[in-house]
């Protein structure tokens, strides 16, 4: 991982409480030194996860090319990068692939590593195309709503429950379930 | 009173001042809590309200399918007066985003106060076990399976290459939270807090608050958690946090010791005064109230104050934080109200303590 303030490794891993929101440094020695023997009135920076993610689209991109990526928009949930940049939350799962190339860096950066090797869930077969695919009828068939096409909200209404009998809750056996 | 809900709760301890388990004596609490998104809606921030609730109704059905989850308590923190999600939020069952949020969310208890189960937190589901002392490996095994139950029912938004997709890529993977509540009052003393929390922030270890992001140190607890939560496996990171603690232990073990030895009066001194206080105050803060017990809980341990208890400390930590003392009370109190009730309070349950040797309050 990189420090934030320059381009040394970070050794320091500060996280700041003193604000409505933690914050967390990554810094290089010097860097954290300074950081560290500031006084309470110098502001301090604030490298939110949005900051960092700024800095790091900063160094590489054109601010044509970053304004671009900034209307970028998720065709499942809507969320544009911008709106990702400034809130530091993510809209749906499928985000996690449509804006992999600037995430993938950043998860990086923040875990030091890019693969899970944990748990995963109980039958997982992967791929959920369908269900992704709910979230964007649900918002389509909201926003038809709200144009009052109600004869195309009822439409895809249908097709949400057609979809959603097919995802449908695994039923596990009866008798399970001792927690 | 708007609702006579969690009167049994705010009567007693809650499992992270229980005080036992092991290392009790510094080690409050052990908790694990892993975030979980259901793969066919919005994370939270993008969610309409009608989804907020579409996904309530898939975790009621999942948890009331659940054979031994039926005795779990369930409280729509949504319509809940603010006095009772802040009870909860003191007893560390619900986290202050879940409280101070708006839009449909929920929360289900254990009964026991062991673990909760928050839907429409940051991520749709926050589950979290918490174990008194020392005990990270069987709160792990404990929501390991808690986990499974769920993940047979429903289908958790997962990804070959990052595993569990949460709102905030600083979750992804094992979305797991392994943290340690600790009492160091000895290295607050000493100096040596600041020197700890360095070495463990190098390790890639977070420090927060009693009441995790964003507060203070009140009472010298202070939390140690996992930062990284990808890229190890959820033992792996139940070891790095596991290892570190015997440490910090020792650290504060020595420091108490130190103290003793080298100026024994000092100490003697500031544990008597901050037991005079509490016992004959007038109008106390909550946070002066935490501050004192913490001195005087170190003083009981260390042998300098005789006719105390523990389990009456550690009650007293909670029940005279605010919601709880209105709880108590039966009232909803202004702050200047309350600081007249709390110092009532402990005058009450000290003297009660020490003039019939063990504390019988109820």
């Amino acid at each position: 991982m990189k420090c934030q303030q320059c381009e040394k490794p970070a050794t320091f891993h500060i996280t700041e409480l003193t604000g409505t929101e933690p914050q967390e440094l990554h810094l290089c020695e010097s860097c954290a030194k300074s950081y560290l023997t500031q006084g309470e009135s110098a502001a301090p920076v604030a490298p939110t996860l949005a900051n960092v993610l700024a800095k790091q689209l900063q160094i590489g991109k054109a601010a044509e090319e970053l304004a671009k990526l900034d209307q970028r928009a998720c065709p499942m949930c809507g969320i544009t990068f911008f709106e990702f940049r400034n809130q530091g939350r993510l809209g749906c799962p499928h985000d996690y692939v449509f804006f992999e190339k600037e995430l993938t860096p950043l998860i990086a950066n923040i875990h030091g590593e890019s693969r899970h090797v944990g748990k995963r869930p109980p039958g997982h077969e992967g791929g959920s195309d369908s269900q992704t695919e709910l979230i964007r009828l649900r918002r389509e068939m909201e926003d038809a709503k709200t144009k009052e096409h109600y004869e195309r909200a009822a439409k895809i209404r249908d097709q949400i429950r057609e979809l959603e009998k097919q995802v449908k809750p695994k039923r596990p056996a009866a008798g399970e379930g001792q927690a | 009173m708007p609702t006579p809900q969690f009167q049994d709760l705010a009567n007693r301890c809650g499992e992270w001042l229980r005080g036992s388990g092991p290392q009790s004596e510094i080690v409050m609490s052990s908790r694990i809590r892993l975030a979980r998104n259901l793969a066919e809606f919005p994370f939270i921030r993008r969610c309409t309200e009608s989804d907020r609730l579409a996904i309530e109704k898939q975790f009621q059905d999942a948890i009331g399918s659940v054979g031994d989850w039926k005795a779990l308590l369930f409280s729509d923190v949504a319509t809940l007066p603010s006095v009772d999600r802040q009870l909860l939020v003191e007893r560390q069952l619900i986290s202050r985003e879940l409280s101070e949020a708006s839009g449909p969310r929920c929360v289900y208890i254990d009964p026991e106060e062991q673990f909760s189960l928050m839907v429409n937190e940051e991520d749709h589901l926050r589950m979290q076990v918490m174990h008194s002392g020392l005990d990270m490996e069987t709160a792990w095994e404990q929501i390991n399976r808690m986990d499974d139950l769920l993940g047979e029912r429903l289908n958790f938004a997962f990804h070959e290459r990052l595993g569990y997709l949460t709102a905030c890529p600083t979750n992804v993977g094992t979305g797991m939270r392994v943290s340690v509540m600790l009492h160091l009052p000895a290295l607050v003393i000493t100096q040596q807090i600041e020197k700890v929390f360095r070495s463990l922030q190098k390790m890639g270890l977070a420090v927060r608050g009693l009441y995790g992001e964003g507060s203070q140190a009140m009472g010298d607890f202070y939390q140690i958690s996992n930062q990284i939560t990808l890229g190890r496996s959820e033992l792996d990171l139940v070891k790095q946090v596991g290892e570190v603690i015997p440490v910090i232990i020792d650290y504060e073990r020595q420091a108490r010791a130190f103290l003793v030895k080298e100026s024994r009066k000092d100490l003697h001194d500031r544990v008597s005064r901050a037991y005079g206080i509490l016992c004959t105050a007038q109008t106390i803060s909550s946070e002066e109230t935490l501050h004192l017990l913490s001195s005087v809980r170190m003083g009981v341990y260390l042998g300098l104050i005789q006719d105390l208890e523990i389990p009456t400390i550690n009650k007293l930590f909670i029940h005279t934080q605010p919601a709880h003392l209105q709880k108590l009370r039966g009232a909803e109190l202004p702050s200047a109200d309350r600081n007249v009730e709390r110092a009532m309070y402990l005058q009450t349950h000290l003297r009660r303590s020490n003039n019939g040797g063990s504390a019988t309050d109820n």
